[in-house]
């Protein structure tokens, strides 16, 4: 950041130490995924020799030709599009009754929402599969996009309860007032203003929904998903740079809601039309 | 029809109880009866026990899986290796994290925070096996790393920590140095935005008045900064803990033949059918857990979440 | 004369703490009435009873003689403009003033036009597509006051409407409120707890301590004749005899308040001989602390080691007239400009 000669605050300066640690921490997450980008050009199929001893585009063809690859991404795109619209709707409603008014049981009541995140994706697997079994409910995209709802709605749920948080009380207040009605005030008011939240919650759903291996192993049938493909590609000798190429594609596809979703979260920091 | 919905407004503003239920009750229902419902059933497998010779599993009331497993040597390793390996993805992925976190906090204007919020989600939602393998790649005999140790003629430096007893390995894509660093990588940004989070709470008027009172930029950061970002690094620390704690993968990709909670539970659930020990062995990080994050709580740590 | 708001016996708890307590008020169509007090004391509870965001717990409230307890707010026909404003963020500054017309499902150009005025009345014209976070502080009170007016209500609610704004802007507002307030001949239900801005706005005051209503009265009355000691305190300055110290120096029986424009300062030896001790009272105080105040000198005296008088000595051209602290006094005030305080 550079500032103006004259307006350097000491303070508001960051020390060479800080500055070095956190490009180091950044350069930490993101160096790794440059590297697979980087193998999916090269031309050693076998081993993860570095430097990759040529660069080729063959791989790219290869994989558009797949169709095992295209079916397992289709499949993972409508289990994202459909956990995500259920989890909006739940985790919509679930931040709706729970961001103000205490009541008793309210904190059990919360804890029980994380839980999903919160312990670990076998543990709900197994738990999922084995109810599943015992109500005898064959295994099918729809048990896996049950488990993915259940943990997709939590962050909606997160997204949605931190604006409701940060909005004025008196806005539907004000709203009734002028007279409109609950259901007017509703769709005038409430959802316009919750609507960008709801949407970046979505997105982090769709993206961590299209990301799950986990908990879908165990929720599924015969189906593969794109991340249960790569997982079963990953633990057998294959042709190594393909696992790369869909793994870059992954990273487009999630990148742009990604994106999307922290620029819609940023517009929320400007003031919310109150008092300063 | 408008008459008809003012009166339902009507309604409602008066009952206020009865939208705030209608609200809560689908997703509580679904939580409920879906998720809880199913954690118990199997959580609940671990209070019965696998008959050995049918192979079948037995629904009488018994300890006697819960015994099996805290009596057996191998499964108590099992145990302190997995609550170890989390302790130290959390020390480590806390000190990694904390400076991009005071960074982002306090020196940036609000155009490049958002910048760096997308630079730090970005891997938080790439996929996940995508970011192992890659390491896979990273830590591989002919990766990245040995590369980089030969180029420097360190390659005996290389040699030395691979040949360090229990942490080392035969190479570091097969080792606990190796799994640390995958884990501690992973779930980095976890760990800081939470931190962040913490930090940007902390108002730049009590750092010029630690100053004012006369301390320098040392003693502020020990005695005010930090303590006040405690409960963001704890709230980071649940979830790098609990994570590690219940992983299967990475020690199946990265891991040596030395089995970790998540493992020992997929393998008794798998082809054995023994699911009361694999419910047994899933108490243990859940226990942690709950006893973690009961004192994190105390520690102010959910006020960031 | 038309009563506009009638509030009788009113009662609201919120679970232990009675926020008011058996309230009484009567308001005249047309009338400029303020409910005055400190944080806590009410008036914020008694508006939103007023508007119909909370219900009383018991008591009727009639909106031009029509008992409106229990109907909804939207139903009612008073307008409110918040304390924080309330505008809807995500519509620009025409969305937020036409948004009761939208409600009403009017569109068009005679919406637009109704819109266009009243942005005109308070001097936004040319701001309607701005966002309510592209505008200053006084330029959102003012959008919050368009939203209310467009819709021309009897009664006008306003929860301390000025109080994020600083004094010059402040002042300017008081005066554009009560033009407005003539003009349009609504009924303005100001709250605030500034008593400088209740005096200089108000056609009546209800001044509330803790739940309850001190008094009701006009501005100049409640000045020259508070009912007891927290209303004459609240007001105004003003110097608080106690029951012990009257009966000391002065022999009366009851504690009394004088307002410091009263007072006057017995300088020379002439002053004291030709004052009517029988119309005045007379005492020595020494000087404790002396303020300037642009205009006049406010001089805090102390009487019998106990007692606080306020004195205010225009400085007539003499500016830098001032008095030494531990300099006696002679100070007299007439009988007749006391408030014999009840409690």
């Amino acid at each position: 950041m550079i500032f103006r000669r004259g307006s350097i605050n000491k303070l508001n300066k960051a020390g060479l130490g800080l500055r070095f640690g956190a490009i180091f921490g950044l350069l930490f997450l993101h160096i790794p995924l440059l590297l697979i980008i980087l193998y999916a050009f090269t031309t050693e199929d076998k081993s993860y020799q570095f430097p990759p001893p040529g660069y080729t585009l063959k791989w790219f063809q290869i994989v558009l030709s797949r169709q095992d690859i295209w079916s397992a991404v289709s499949l993972s795109m409508q289990i994202a599009i459909i956990s995500t619209f259920l989890a909006i709707i739940l985790g919509t409603l679930a931040a709706g009754a729970l961001y103000k008014t205490s009541f008793f049981g309210k904190s059990s009541i919360t804890i029980l929402i994380i839980l999903p995140i919160a312990l670990p994706g076998i543990i709900t697997g197994i738990s999922l599969r084995s109810t599943f079994g015992v109500l005898g409910i064959p295994f099918s995209t729809w048990t896996i996009v049950i488990g993915h709802a259940t943990f997709c709605m939590v962050v909606v749920y997160n997204n949605v309860v931190a604006r409701l948080r940060r909005t004025s009380p008196n806005l539907i207040q004000a709203s009734m007032d002028l007279g409109a009605n609950n259901l007017q005030t509703f769709f005038y008011v409430i959802l316009p203003n919750m609507g960008t939240a709801i949407l970046a919650g979505g997105m982090l759903a769709f993206a961590l929904s299209f990301d799950e291996v986990i908990v879908t192993t165990f929720t599924a049938g015969q189906q593969t998903t794109l991340p249960i493909w790569m997982f079963s590609e990953l633990i057998r000798p294959r042709q190594r740079p393909i696992t790369n190429v869909v793994a870059v594609f992954i990273m487009f596809i999630t990148f742009i809601p990604i994106v999307f979703a922290s620029y819609m979260a940023s517009k929320t920091s400007e003031s919310e039309g109150s008092t300063k | 029809m408008d008459k008809l919905l003012d009166s339902f407004s009507n309604f409602i503003y008066r009952k206020k109880n009865f939208i705030f239920l209608s609200f809560l009750i689908p997703p509580v229902l679904w939580l409920g009866i879906v998720y809880l419902g199913s954690l118990l059933v199997f959580l609940g497998h671990s209070f019965f026990y696998l008959d050995g010779f049918t192979g079948q599993i037995v629904y009488e009331f018994s300890l006697r899986t819960l015994k099996e497993l805290f009596s057996s040597p191998a499964n108590i390793d099992i145990l302190i290796r997995t609550v170890g390996l989390a302790a130290c993805v959390t020390i480590g992925s806390a000190i990694i994290g904390f400076p991009i976190a005071y960074y982002m906090a306090k020196f940036t204007s609000p155009k490049v925070k958002i910048f760096l919020f997308i630079a730090i989600m970005l891997p938080l939602w790439s996929n996940y096996l995508v970011r192992v393998y890659s390491w896979k790649l990273i830590l591989a005999k002919e990766g990245i790393i040995s590369w980089f140790f030969e180029k420097l003629n360190l390659e005996w430096l290389l040699d030395a920590i691979l040949a360090t007893p229990i942490i080392g390995g035969p190479s570091l894509s097969i080792s606990y140095i190796g799994m640390f660093l995958v884990f501690t990588y992973i779930w980095l940004p976890f760990m800081i935005l939470p931190i962040q989070a913490s930090l940007e709470r902390v108002p730049n008027s009590l750092i010029n008045a630690s100053h004012d009172l006369g301390a320098n930029k040392r003693q502020t950061f020990y005695k005010v900064i930090l303590p006040l970002a405690l409960p963001g690094i704890i709230a980071g620390s649940i979830f790098t803990f609990s994570l590690t704690l219940g992983d299967y993968i990475i020690p199946y990709i990265i891991g040596t033949s030395k089995f970790f909670i998540g493992q020992a539970v997929y393998t008794h659930q798998g082809v054995a059918g023994n699911i009361p020990l694999a419910a047994a062995f899933s108490l243990v990080p859940i226990v942690v857990m709950v006893i973690y994050i009961y004192f994190a709580k105390r520690m102010g740590a959910f006020n960031d979440l | 004369m038309l009563k506009a708001l009638n509030l009788n016996n009113i009662n609201k708890s919120y679970g232990l703490i009675k926020a008011i307590d058996n309230i009484n008020l009567t308001i005249r169509d047309g009338e400029f009435f303020s409910l005055l007090g400190p944080s806590g004391s009410g008036k914020t509870t008694c508006l939103k009873v007023i508007a119909g965001f909370e219900a009383p717990d018991s008591g009727i409230v009639s909106l031009f003689d029509e008992d409106v307890t229990n109907i909804p707010p939207f139903k009612r026909h008073v307008n409110t403009v918040f304390q924080d404003y309330a505008l809807f963020p995500h519509m620009n500054v025409r969305q937020n003033v036409g948004y009761s017309l939208k409600v009403q499902k009017m569109k068009g150009p005679s919406m637009d036009r109704k819109i266009d005025e009243i942005l005109e009345i308070v001097n936004l014209k040319g701001y309607d597509l701005r966002k309510p976070s592209e505008l200053s502080g006084g330029q959102r009170q003012r959008v919050a006051l368009a939203r209310s007016l467009i819709n021309k209500p009897k009664i006008l609610l306003l929860d301390e409407p000025l109080g994020a704004l600083d004094q010059k802007l402040r002042e300017k507002m008081q005066v554009e409120l009560k033009n407005i307030q003539r003009q349009f001949k609504i009924t303005f239900i100001y709250v605030t707890h500034d008593q400088q801005e209740a005096l200089s706005m108000s056609d009546r005051i209800a001044v509330f301590n803790e739940g309850k209503i001190e008094q009701i009265d006009t501005p100049a009355n409640i000045y020259s004749k508070p009912i007891n000691s927290f209303v004459a305190d609240f007001i105004g300055t003003t110097s608080i005899f106690d029951k012990d110290s009257a009966m000391k120096l002065f022999n009366l029986d009851k504690a009394f308040s004088v307002r410091p424009e009263n007072v006057v300062i017995l300088e020379t030896a002439e002053d004291l001989a030709t004052i009517n001790k029988q119309q005045f009272y007379i005492t020595n105080g020494t000087v404790a602390d002396c303020q300037f105040q642009g205009s006049q000198l406010k001089i805090t005296y102390l009487i019998n080691n106990n007692c606080k008088l306020s004195v205010f000595k225009s400085l007539e051209g003499n500016i830098n007239q001032k008095y030494e602290i531990n300099t006696n006094h002679t100070l007299a005030w007439r009988r007749s400009d006391i408030t014999v305080l009840n409690g």
